[in-house]
């Protein structure tokens, strides 16, 4: 009887640990060619899908301890694609972006607060050309393949960053709310124990 | 003199303003700098190019219902030219919008009629084939205004010229 109780124990034991190191894996770095930063804006009613080619991340997250979670993403928005080559001209320009004095859009994250499963509200500030605004996204999170992959998204208000200002500060043309969204794929910062050989 | 149906005629004059207004505009803003008014024109030439696809399918149904009067007596070739650009006009009026939608959705752009409707995009996003149906939509329309010309000059020439009811029969607050 005590003998299987301890076999039943060993065998738990032995099992933990072996899915132990894969689930202490702390994430970090970006997998490049495998994020994504994308919006979607209106234009008269009609959707327009986009991109952020260039962007760099710093990140510290470990699912066992989400609230500690850590991020700092940087966006060169000189490598948008609005998905026109006529857009893409007008959007760096002064009125829009103005990259030649403002050439990154920053997230820092503040605050990562678990909403049960494998969703989270992410709170944090957004700084894009000069102005600094809260932003809350929800977010999801799942390991795949050994790396770790947020995927989520929020509404960006583009006036209150100053995005199209003059005569595109008209939201009845293109719309003030744009879906921004992403998928970051971070690769593990503690490489998981080996497994056995 | 026996007219064209008041239908016929509603429908003609119609579609005729809205080609006319689609058409300059499209000749105006294609190379329009880019502008939120560049946009909102880009929406109002789609927006009319779909409301003339929509109600040339109502005047095949208005003419299938009422049929057009006989040709009026003139040379054979003339009534044969006559009937030859009327062919071409049905087919012009579906197929220019029909190449400016896939144009749009070829460049990118999905079509939503008055910023409400949204169209399907029958074709996937693909710069080469954009710029080809920009092509297409652009020579279609010099063949549908030079075609508009001819027709304009021979309805005036019998109005003038003929002075028979040519012109009358579609236009009915004239005299003949």
């Amino acid at each position: 009887m005590m003998k299987r109780v301890y076999l039943c124990l060993a065998g738990a034991l032995a099992l933990w640990t072996c899915l132990l190191p894969a689930h202490a894996a702390v994430f970090g770095s970006l997998v490049p060619g495998q994020s994504k930063i994308g919006f979607v804006s209106k234009q008269m009613g009609v959707a327009v899908s986009g991109q952020f080619r260039r962007f760099s991340g710093q990140f510290v997250f470990d699912p066992a301890r989400p609230e500690a979670g850590k991020a700092r993403i940087e966006v060169e928005l000189a490598s948008i694609d609005t998905g026109s080559g006529e857009a893409n001209e007008e959007v760096v320009g002064k009125d829009w972006f103005h990259v030649k004095n403002f050439p990154g859009a920053v997230f820092e994250m503040r605050r990562v607060k678990p909403l049960g499963g494998n969703r989270f509200e992410v709170q944090g500030s957004l700084t894009i050309k000069g102005r600094s605004r809260d932003v809350t996204a929800s977010v999801t999170f799942r390991e795949s393949g050994g790396n770790g992959i947020f995927e989520g998204g929020f509404i960006l208000k583009r006036l209150d960053f100053g995005i199209g200002e003059g005569p595109w500060g008209d939201p009845g043309t293109v719309a003030d709310e744009v879906q921004v969204n992403w998928t970051l794929t971070l690769r593990p910062v503690q490489a998981p124990l080996p497994a056995k050989k | 003199m026996t007219r064209y149906s008041w239908p016929s005629i509603g429908a003609h004059w119609l579609i005729a303003l809205l080609i006319f207004a689609g058409f300059a505009l499209g000749l105006y803003m294609h190379d329009l700098p880019l502008s939120p008014q560049k946009l909102r024109f880009y929406s109002y030439h789609k927006w009319l190019g779909v409301t003339v696809f929509a109600l040339v399918l109502v005047r095949v149904l208005v003419r299938w219902r009422y049929p057009p009067p006989p040709l009026l007596p003139a040379p054979r070739w003339q009534q044969r030219a006559a009937q030859g650009v009327h062919r071409a006009f049905y087919f012009l009026m579906f197929a220019i919008p029909l190449s400016g939608w896939l144009m749009s959705s070829a460049k990118g752009f999905s079509t939503v009629w008055f910023g409400v409707l949204p169209l399907p995009d029958l074709l996937e996003k693909n710069e080469a084939l954009g710029d080809l149906l920009r092509d297409v939509h652009e020579t279609l329309n010099w063949l549908l205004g030079s075609l508009v010309c001819l027709h304009v000059g021979a309805a005036l020439k019998h109005h003038w010229h003929d002075r028979d009811a040519t012109l009358a029969r579609m236009l009915p607050w004239i005299r003949r």
